[in-house]
Parts: structure tokens; C-alpha cells; sequence
């Protein structure tokens, strides 16, 4: 279990306990049931723990699968810097905003799950995990023609590059315009590198 | 359209099959609960929040006997060798045997959803009832019971008010802790299988998913205080609810209409789960006993082992860890006399393995000093049929090459003995490796085929390609100038590596142009988007109707 980062199943668990508070919430309002201003609540909770949840942090080794569309929350949930990087704190406010929901048994699942989220949420902790922003790299362009290096400055036939390794030395000995296989040449014509 | 329904249709089949005993059974037992004069007076209390509870109830009984039937490795595996007489497509079936749990275990969580909301409304209004908010008429329903004689239809007998009294409710009577205990289990299991967990932490996956022992057992006592109350039989002699219902405060005053008497329905649902209880007990006794066996790891052997060609064990390293088994294929051939597996070290269990093994030291282990190792298998997976195929193309990405060195070596063997009893004729193998030093402990069991090959004057029986799909500048300089030597620099085989991703239309087309009128099996071990890549070509390559070729493609996965 070594390698195991506990805040990746605590973010499923959440998203799910949130998916369920609102939908206990949703059950107790639309019902009208006793006190439904809990279901109420339970609802909003809901969405707030699933907005937070909804962005993946960043694994620390290996990489990590997008959820679809979360940049833009990403962005969002980066802003609260410490508040929400820190995983002691989001098990603190997942403690807290389950308490209330369990006021009603239609929303009372809501508050298991999300207390087990909790739970989870501080065991990362304890283990010094962070949410990490998951950052589209900058597309590096690729340079055309960066790579290539020096145009050949033989005609072909060309030996292999064994046997190219001394064109240096060689080079300054040969300073005629007819060469022989087995050395460098100038060329007659300047040679340019043409990059379309 | 054809084409398609070559390769999928018996699986969409079987899925409609499912899905029209789920819809079946849901209006069923709607039906049962919403019209028959039993629940009369249930229904008075309650609406239809009792039909839609108990109907989603009657389909998960029917789920939950379905989820075990797939992972029993053992149970598919025996299928799967006794139908050897039964087509190749029966078989193929078998293989999706995962799929179709997580299919069911989603319909559970559907039906578990529909339930519980249903029984949300039931509770809230019966105690709602109870403490006398509620119709004049669902009061006095309610009060039935209190005198002693009397039976209850409204199973909240205290008189606690909402919220409190559903929470009361839910926490005393064992319908409601079962339900929240198994509803939890449920959703802790569903949030630790996704694929990421799945496939980045296996052992959260593999423990919590244990669960479902809680679950199962939450489920058989579910119903057994038979709080879902109908009018006895008896009782509907007496007292007929159409003569008696408009008149409820002359009950038990008048002759026509003494006080009706209720009972809980039998609990049902250990009668659908038991079955697969008990096999998936079963299975997991095998798997014990088979662990128990001991192996002996130099050229690993185990007392009664058998194997075909592409299965895969289980293996256990108590040393390692005393819970987990992970699968490998076998690489081995059958008609060896030991079984080999090959490992690829990428997390936890299997660097302990390495360690344990003394892998890191450079001097060579004796036997005795190596770890204890308990097998479970092997078992049958989709390159069993392989030699029912006339041709075949062979396709294994990086480390899924595996299944298909047990093939290669199976077939080298059985060429040897006898080949003109081979329906095989003809092999097409792909590899495609991201870098070189993946090849080399494939690259001596090539060159021993290659040079068999040669020596027995039949170099076109098995055409192999091997792609390198991630080169870099370099490597690519190297193998320009070394392009037109006799061996390949890399895997020092004859044939050459080729750079890059094949292109698959290409190889079908030619494959097919070369093969008209057979039936071609396509098998792959490797990634999900390859899969799919093959899967279509498979599909858009077949030509529709009977006669001319057919692409038939067998995925392999864990």
C-alpha cells in the first residue's frame, strides 16, 4: 500500500457524497417534507463540495487523467490558494457541511458519505498529500529546421559518418574544388539550408 | 450492418436479453403491489410509493444473483472447456465476463437509487401518520394495531414526529439499518472501482471491494421483520375492502366489517441470491486449495497443473504480501514441462517480488532460498482459439506480447510433431514496443523460430513485424546507415524493425486480398485504444454476407 495517494479516492468518494446529498436534498424539498429547509441545504452543499471536488489534483508520480472540462475550475479552485491546497482544511469543511444534512433521513446518506470523505481527506493529510493544479504545458512549437544541423557539404556518394569524422582536420589541407571520395569538399556554389 | 453483427451480435443479445428481464420485472411487480385488493389499504396509506419500491426491489434481487455469476474464474473457465463442441462465439462471450458485471453492478446502484427514494416517501408519510399529521383516513389506518390483538399496517408504531421519528424509524427497525449499512457498503465499493483507482491503486480497490460480503449478508436479512404489509388472506375473506373502506370508523362495530388483519410479505430475496452465494463460495475454495499447492520456482512445476495455450495464473507472494493475487499470463508452452510467467515491474507488489526474488543481487539464487509462491489457474481467456482459425493475425503491444510467446512456442512445438494436422496455417504476429529494450528476451525465441523456419523450408508460415513506435534522432541515424545489413541492429532477426505504428487499413486490406472466402481471427493483447482501432478495422474489413473473408476480433484484458 506503499504507494497509494489517499486523496485520489477521497476526491471520488466526495464527488459521489455530493452527488448524493443533492439528491436527498432534491427528494426532502420536492416532497415537502418535515424541516425541508435541510433538504434545502443539502442541496447547495451538494453542489459547493462538487464544484470543489470536480478538478483532479495532481498525482505526484505518474500521470493524471483530466476530468472532462475541469480547467475551468481548476482555475477557480487555484485561486483559494492554502484553503484549498491544504487537505487538512477540506476534511475540516467536509466535516463540517456534513453535519447538518443529518438532520433528515433523506439526506443522512449524504452525511455518511461525506464524513468518510473526511476521514480520508485527513489520513492524505497526516500523510502530507497537497492538491496540485493539474497545468496545461505550453505547446512547445516545434522548430523547423532546429534539429537539422549542418547542411551535407558533400555531393553524394557520401561515406558513412565514421568515416566523416575528421572533415576538420582535413578541411584545411584540402582546399581544392575537385575531391576525392574519401574526403571533404568545398562546394563550387554556396550550399543554403532552404526551409520552407 | 452484417459485418458488425459478425463480430457483436450475439453480445447485444445477451444485453437485451437483461435489460427485458429488468423491464420485465420492474412492471411486473409494480403491477403486483398497485392493483391487487391485498394492498388496498397499503395503498391508502402509502400511493405509489410502494409499488416503486417494491418493483426496483424484485429487480435488484434479480442483479444481485446476476453480479457473482462473472467472476467466477473458475465456473468460465470449466464452461469454457466443456463447450469445446459449442462455437467459438458461445466461448467469446465468456470473455466479456467483466463488462457485464460492471453493466449489472450499475443497474444494482440504479435500482438501489429508485428503491431508496421510493422508501423515503413510505417512511415520511407513515410517520407523518402516526403523529396525526396526515388525512383523517391514513390516521386511523394508522392506529390499527395499537390495541392489543390487533396486527399494524403502518410499521412506525412510536409515536415520534418527523424528522426525528424517520430517523428513529431507520435506526430501529432492521430494514432500515440493513439498508443504510449495505447502501454505504454500495457506494464505497462503486467510488474504489473506477478505472483510476482501479488501475493506479489496485489493493483499495481489491480490499474494499470485500465489502460485498457485508452487502450480501445486509441484503439476505433485509426484509426479514416483514415491515411491507398486505392484508392477509383470511382476513380478505371477512373483510372485503371495496364493501368496507368507505365506512372505517365502523370497523370492528358492524359484522361485514371486522378490523382487518395485515402481514409482512416472506422475505424473498435469499431465495435469489443463494445460489450464487454459494458458488462464488465455492469458487473461492479452489482458488484457496489451488494456493495451497506448493510450487517449486526454478522451472516452476505444481502437482496437477495443466495448461492451454494464453492463460493466466494468479500468483501470491506471501512474502511479499499475505492478501494480494495478481494475474500474469503464462508465456510458457503447454507442451513443456514447466510454466513460466514474465513480470514487468511497474508498482508496489511487484518491486517486492523483485527484492524478494534477490533480482537486485548479481549472483544467481539458489532455489531454496527464493520465496514461497501460491498459483490459482490457470485460466481460459480468448487465445485459447487460436488454432481454430484457418489464419490468424497475432497483435500484442509492448508487455501484452505475452499471451502470444505461449502461442508461438505451442505452435513451434506442434509443427514439430505433426504439421500437417494443424488447421493453422498461416500467422500474421505484430509487436509494438515503444523501446528496444523490451525485445530482448522475446528475440531468442524468434530467432529459434526464424531458424527453424529456414531449416524446414517454410518461411511464409509465420510473417512477423515488429514496430518500434517511439524512436529518436539518433536511433533513427543509427538505423539509416546500418539499413542494409543482413540482420536487423536491434533485434539481430532477419526481418526488419520497422519504425513507427502500423498502418492498420493497409494490413487488412492486404491480408484480406490474400485470404478471400476465410474466416480470420484478430487477437490483441494490449491497450484500449488499439482495441478499438482493430475492432473497427475488423468491422469496416469484413465483407457482409456468408462467403468471403471475416475479420473476427478477440480482445484480451484482465
Amino acid at each position: 500500500m506503499g504507494q497509494i495517494e489517499w486523496a485520489m479516492w477521497a476526491n471520488e468518494q466526495a464527488l459521489a457524497s455530493g452527488l448524493i446529498l443533492i439528491t436527498g436534498g432534491i427528494v426532502a424539498t420536492a416532497g415537502q417534507f418535515t424541516q425541508w429547509y435541510f433538504g434545502a441545504y443539502s442541496i447547495a452543499a451538494g453542489v459547493l463540495v462538487c464544484l470543489l471536488e470536480y478538478p483532479r489534483g495532481k498525482r505526484k508520480k505518474g500521470s493524471t487523467m483530466e476530468r472532462c472540462g475541469q480547467k475551468y475550475m481548476t482555475s477557480v479552485v487555484k485561486m483559494f490558494g492554502p484553503l484549498t491546497r491544504n487537505y487538512y482544511i477540506r476534511a475540516f469543511l467536509h466535516l463540517v457541511l456534513s453535519v447538518p444534512a443529518g438532520f433528515l433521513l433523506a439526506t443522512i446518506l449524504g452525511t455518511a458519505c461525506l464524513a468518510i470523505a473526511s476521514g480520508i481527506y485527513l489520513l492524505a493529510a497526516i500523510r502530507g498529500e497537497q492538491w496540485t493544479p493539474i497545468e496545461q504545458k505550453p505547446q512547445e512549437r516545434p522548430q523547423v529546421g532546429g534539429t537539422i544541423k549542418q547542411p551535407p557539404s558533400n555531393p553524394p556518394p557520401r561515406p558513412p559518418a565514421e568515416a566523416r569524422k575528421k572533415p576538420s582536420e582535413e578541411k584545411e589541407e584540402d582546399t581544392a574544388a575537385g575531391g576525392s571520395p574519401g574526403g571533404a569538399q568545398t562546394n563550387p556554389l554556396p550550399v543554403t539550408d532552404e526551409v520552407v | 450492418m452484417a459485418n458488425w453483427f459478425v463480430n457483436e451480435g450475439l453480445s447485444i443479445f445477451v444485453i437485451l436479453v437483461w435489460l427485458g428481464m429488468n423491464v420485465f420485472l420492474f412492471v411486473w411487480y409494480y403491477l403486483v403491489y398497485d392493483v391487487p385488493v391485498k394492498f388496498f389499504y397499503t395503498r391508502k396509506l402509502l400511493g405509489s410509493a410502494l409499488a416503486f419500491a417494491r418493483a426496483p426491489a424484485a429487480c435488484l434481487n434479480f442483479n444481485c444473483m446476476l453480479i457473482l455469476l462473472p467472476v467466477c474464474r473458475n465456473l468460465l473457465s470449466f464452461l469454457r472447456g466443456s463447450s469445446a463442441c459449442c462455437s467459438t462465439r458461445i466461448r467469446r462471450q465468456l470473455d466479456r465476463n467483466l463488462t457485464f458485471h460492471k453493466m449489472v453492478a450499475w443497474m444494482i446502484a440504479l435500482h438501489t437509487a429508485i428503491h431508496t427514494i421510493a422508501h423515503l416517501f413510505n417512511v415520511e408519510w407513515c410517520v407523518n401518520a402516526r403523529v396525526n399529521n396526515s388525512d383523517p383516513y391514513s390516521i386511523a389506518l394508522s392506529n390499527i394495531g395499537d390495541k392489543p390483538g390487533e396486527t399494524y399496517l403502518n410499521f412506525a408504531r412510536k409515536r415520534i414526529k418527523n424528522p426525528e421519528g424517520g430517523l428513529y424509524v431507520a435506526v430501529t427497525l432492521l430494514a432500515g439499518i440493513t439498508g443504510i449499512v449495505i447502501t454505504l457498503c454500495l457506494i464505497l465499493i462503486i467510488t474504489s472501482s473506477t478505472k483510476t483507482i482501479r488501475r493506479s491503486y489496485f489493493e483499495v480497490f481489491w480490499y474494499t471491494h470485500h465489502l460485498f460480503v457485508i452487502f450480501f449478508i445486509g441484503l439476505a436479512i433485509h426484509g426479514a421483520q416483514r415491515i411491507v404489509r398486505g392484508q392477509t388472506a383470511d382476513s380478505l375473506k371477512v373483510h372485503d375492502p371495496k364493501v368496507c373502506s368507505q365506512n372505517i370508523s365502523d370497523w370492528g362495530k358492524i359484522k361485514e366489517c371486522p378490523i382487518p388483519e395485515f402481514a409482512g410479505n416472506p422475505p424473498m430475496t435469499w431465495k435469489w441470491i443463494v445460489g450464487p452465494m454459494f458458488l462464488y463460495l465455492c469458487e473461492r475454495l479452489v482458488r484457496f486449495w489451488r494456493s495451497q499447492q506448493k510450487v517449486v520456482i526454478t522451472k516452476m512445476k505444481k502437482k496437477g497443473f495443466k495448461m492451454e495455450v494464453g492463460q493466466y495464473i494468479f500468483v501470491k507472494c506471501p512474502k511479499v504480501s499475505k492478501l494480494e493475487w495478481h494475474p500474469f499470463t503464462l508465456t510458457s508452452a503447454p507442451e513443456e514441462d514447466f510454466f513460466s510467467i514474465h513480470i514487468r515491474i511497474v508498482g508496489d507488489w511487484t518491486e517486492g517480488l523483485f527484492k524478494a526474488c534477490g533480482c537486485d543481487k548479481q549472483e544467481f539464487q539458489d532455489a531454496w532460498k527464493l520465496p514461497k509462491i501460491a498459483v490459482d489457474g490457470p485460466f481460459g481467456t480468448a487465445s485459447e482459439d487460436v488454432f481454430s482459425y484457418e489464419v490468424v493475425m497475432l497483435v500484442g503491444a509492448g508487455i501484452g506480447v505475452t499471451p502470444f510467446a505461449s502461442i508461438l512456442k505451442s505452435v513451434w512445438y506442434k509443427y514439430c510433431n505433426n504439421a500437417t494436422s494443424l488447421r493453422l496455417k498461416k500467422i500474421y504476429f505484430y509487436w509494438l514496443c515503444r523501446d528496444t529494450h523490451a525485445f530482448e528476451w522475446f528475440a531468442d525465441l524468434l530467432q529459434l523460430l526464424e531458424t527453424q523456419m529456414q531449416e524446414r523450408d517454410n518461411a511464409d508460415f509465420l510473417s512477423y513485424n515488429i514496430y518500434l513506435t517511439g524512436w529518436d534522432e539518433s536511433q533513427a541515424n543509427h538505423f539509416a546507415v546500418h539499413h542494409d545489413e543482413e540482420k536487423d541492429v536491434i533485434t539481430g532477426l532477419k526481418q526488419k524493425t520497422l519504425y513507427g505504428r502500423p498502418n492498420w487499413d493497409n494490413e487488412f486490406k492486404t491480408i484480406a486480398s490474400q485470404h478471400p472466402n476465410t474466416r480470420i481471427g484478430v487477437f490483441l493483447c494490449g491497450p484500449e485504444a488499439l482495441a478499438e482501432t482493430l475492432s473497427k478495422q475488423s468491422i469496416s474489413n469484413s465483407e457482409s454476407g456468408p462467403r468471403g473473408v471475416h475479420f473476427i476480433f478477440n480482445k484480451e484484458n484482465f
